[in-house]
């Protein structure tokens, strides 16, 4: 046994109102550079949908992710070494900028200096990428928000495998949940096994997985082999970038932008350890459907004795440890089973894990019989979002995990209101699903009030043991490479600029009389 | 095409060595001082038109070229001729470089058209990124130009003047510039192009070549890497820093 700790995430789902905060603050962070215009660390994509860039569930389009072969062993779905290499001249799964969306500004100072008109002057599209004028946006960051477009346009989504689609593009019969999107902080990462030139890496201490920008070649393959398709290529400085998980920020034990930020309160972050001698047993397991346990398996419980032993003996920090056993994560995924990862089957063991979310009954329940089941709740089959939809995005398809999620969450509402109405609550109601008291108190402590010592469990690294802080005064922080020159630098022997670029001509402000 | 004795001493006896010196103490420079600007600069997110043809056609033809001018020119003669007569060896050498060379010639105009017709692609290129492919095609088409001197002079030995003048470069033999006087314009061109090409790849895109090789190291590599904190610099190396780091007299 080989125990690693790895800062987790949780997203409770049922409480995400699609605000999009979290997305524009990870951006003003992260990615609001030239090259980075059309790239989201964090996106919030309203299901059902094909998402963010454009069907990027479906991997026999994109080949992404491990396959299991039939000798049990992995290869990336886009192919073993030798293939990838192949591949490096012209990458065949590498979604282009339009996958995404041509990012863009508006001609504002038109609006400005135009002169009088018959008509109000406006503010025209223009393209960051060419600099010309854009006829029409034809797509953009989050385009179906809020079931925007037609369904049939929508139900492309990859979810929708194993349903009878055709209902839900009726207005009765309509559903959506919001999903915000980061990278995974795999365990099993196939952005590290597809890279070519070795520059991604995953921390030892927390699991976060980088991106080493001075080793980065701009192969391009972590692109097409990342699933989740958060890996983005800056086209200007021709490297490969991603979430960074906000290191500087876990480091000092703060949260990540977006968890911080986030107004709804559904972001969790926690330790978890884990067994890393297991790693590829667990993502090689047959049945795709049993992935979620596979990797369920691997986690190893912070109050055993015997793993607090190992833990230490393999360097990790006590208060880590400490931390683990406090861990929302841990509570969340493995205690109360509420919590699961996204897409499971693609085998690399994703570390942001979701709660389902919980929607109203359909409505050809609510007006008919309500097939309530026998504690007096309603049956979760018969809430509007398929169980099957929520199986497919967070199970692999397994329906029985999600249901009694589902059951729990409601339950805990169903208690929690009865108490609040002063009436007292039917014991059977806990008991129906799996519950006790205690734990359907520290549920709705988690869930429903969430305060910010709960959803944030972050031990601080210690980066004085390996690292001089007398060395770093007066360094330049953050860069892009070069020492503290920007990348921008007019005068150098290497690179050189990239010319023809011109968005918006600056004029001086005095010039207008 | 016969120089004056001084010029073609240069060009052909003194260049080559300039540019070769350039190449590689160049590219070390950039490799250790610039290293965020190393890379390939793939073209592919702004625009996947025309790339699957043209650039697989061009690197993998070019591949075969570089790789023949290795073998065909390094290879000590007496090696290759146990094995087969010298007009063998030139045929081979004509009849394996130019249909790779012209795959290549192929790939780099469907490159060339790619860079320039499409504005996203134009637009976000560097001077040197548009120079160097011109750079390259006619490089490309000069070396297909000497196929047909080949062929017009296969029993004289010409094709041996060229392997005498490279591995008088490379093996210091010197001399160098005599061999090749007199030798066909085509030849003579695509030499200096060729050193030119070697010159200027530091300041351009050419680094690439260098990580391209050192991909071979991923068929090697285990798939997952796990970084540890302080792995990258050893404790006596940090401490040797953090000395020079202390100004003298503080």
């Amino acid at each position: 046994m080989k125990i690693r700790a790895q800062i987790a995430m949780v997203l409770n789902l049922d409480k995400c109102i699609g605000c999009h905060t979290c997305s524009v603050t990870c951006k003003n962070v992260w990615t609001s550079r030239k090259g980075m215009e059309y790239a989201w660390f964090n996106n919030v994509e309203t299901k059902p949908g094909i998402g963010y860039p454009k069907d990027w569930e479906n991997q026999e389009r994109w080949n992404g992710g491990w396959i299991r072969k039939k000798n049990g062993k992995l290869e990336l779905k886009q192919g073993g070494r030798f293939a990838v290499l192949a591949k490096i001249f012209a990458n065949p799964n590498l979604p282009e900028i339009d996958d995404y969306y041509e990012p863009f500004t508006f001609d504002y100072e038109n609006l400005h200096t135009a002169p009088e008109l018959p008509t109000a002057p406006v503010a025209r599209p223009i393209s960051l990428v060419s600099g010309r004028t854009m006829d029409k946006i034809e797509w953009g960051p989050n385009w179906e928000e809020i079931l925007g477009g037609e369904f049939d346009k929508r139900s492309k989504d990859y979810n929708f495998q194993a349903i009878q689609k055709d209902i839900y593009g009726q207005f009765e019969n309509t559903f959506m949940m919001y999903l915000p999107r980061l990278c995974e902080h795999c365990l099993n990462p196939a952005c590290v096994a597809s890279c070519p030139a070795g520059a991604i890496y995953k921390r030892e201490e927390d699991g976060i997985v980088l991106i080493d920008q001075d080793k980065c070649r701009g192969w391009r393959m972590c692109v097409s082999g990342c699933p989740y398709k958060k890996i983005y290529f800056n086209w200007v400085s021709g490297k490969a970038e991603k979430c960074t998980f906000c290191y500087p920020r876990i480091e000092a034990g703060m949260p990540t932008v977006c968890s911080e930020t986030c107004v709804g309160r559904i972001r969790y972050l926690g330790v978890l350890l884990y067994d890393a001698d297991r790693i590829l047993e667990a993502a090689s397991a047959e049945n795709p459907e049993d992935l979620y346990q596979a990797q369920l398996d691997i986690f190893l419980d912070p109050f055993d004795p015997d793993i607090q032993r190992q833990a230490i003996a393999d360097g990790i920090p006590e208060h880590w440890i400490e931390a683990a056993q406090q861990s929302p994560i841990y509570k969340m995924a493995v205690d109360w089973k509420i919590a699961f990862p996204l897409h499971p089957e693609y085998r690399t063991l994703p570390m942001v894990w979701y709660v389902p979310p919980l929607s109203p009954i359909t409505s050809h329940a609510n007006s008919g019989d309500i097939d309530s089941a026998s504690n007096g709740l309603p049956d979760v089959r018969k809430l509007r979002i398929p169980v099957r939809y929520l199986a497919n995005l967070l199970t692999a398809g397994n329906e029985p995990p999600i249901v009694s999620a589902l059951e729990r969450l409601m339950a805990m509402r169903a208690w929690f209101r009865a108490l609040q109405l002063g009436m007292p609550p039917d014991p059977a109601l806990l008991s129906s699903v799996g519950l006790d008291e205690a734990t359907a108190r520290e549920m709705h402590r988690y869930l429903a009030i969430a305060n910010y010592e709960d959803r944030f469990v972050i031990p601080t690294a210690h980066r004085e043991e390996t690292e001089n802080a007398y060395q770093l005064r007066g360094g330049c922080g953050f860069t892009f490479g070069n020492g503290c020159d920007g990348i921008d630098a007019k005068a150098g022997l290497f690179g050189g600029k990239m010319g023809r670029r011109k968005i918006i001509p600056v004029r001086e402000l005095d010039d207008a009389d | 095409m016969t120089l004056p004795g001084p010029l073609n001493e240069f060009l052909f006896g003194v260049y080559p060595y300039i540019c070769l010196a350039v190449l590689l103490l160049g590219s070390l420079v950039r490799f250790d001082r610039e290293p965020y600007s190393w890379k390939s600069d793939s073209s592919q997110t702004l625009s996947r038109h025309e790339l699957k043809l043209g650039s697989n056609l061009f690197h993998y033809g070019v591949l075969i070229v570089i790789a023949g001018h290795f073998v065909g020119f390094l290879l000590p003669e007496k090696l290759v001729y146990l094995l087969i007569t010298p007009t063998q060896h030139e045929l081979l050498a004509m009849i394996v470089g130019g249909i790779a060379g012209l795959l290549a010639l192929t790939g780099m105009t469907i490159l060339i058209h790619r860079r320039l017709y499409y504005r996203r692609i134009r637009g976000n290129s560097r001077k040197w990124d548009i120079t160097i492919v011109f750079m390259l095609w006619f490089q490309l088409a000069l070396g297909l130009t000497t196929i047909w001197y080949s062929a017009r002079t296969l029993q004289t030995g010409d094709f041996e003047v060229l392997i005498h003048y490279v591995q008088s470069i490379v093996y210091f033999e010197g001399g160098s510039a005599a061999i090749i006087q007199g030798a066909p314009w085509a030849y003579q061109i695509h030499i200096l192009l060729g050193f030119t090409i070697f010159l200027v790849s530091p300041f351009t895109r050419m680094v690439h070549i260098w990580s391209g090789v050192g991909t071979l190291a991923y068929l090697l590599r285990p798939q997952q890497l796990v970084r540890k904190r302080g792995n990258t610099v050893s404790e006596p190396q940090r401490v040797a820093r953090v000395r020079d780091d202390v100004e003298p007299g503080v």
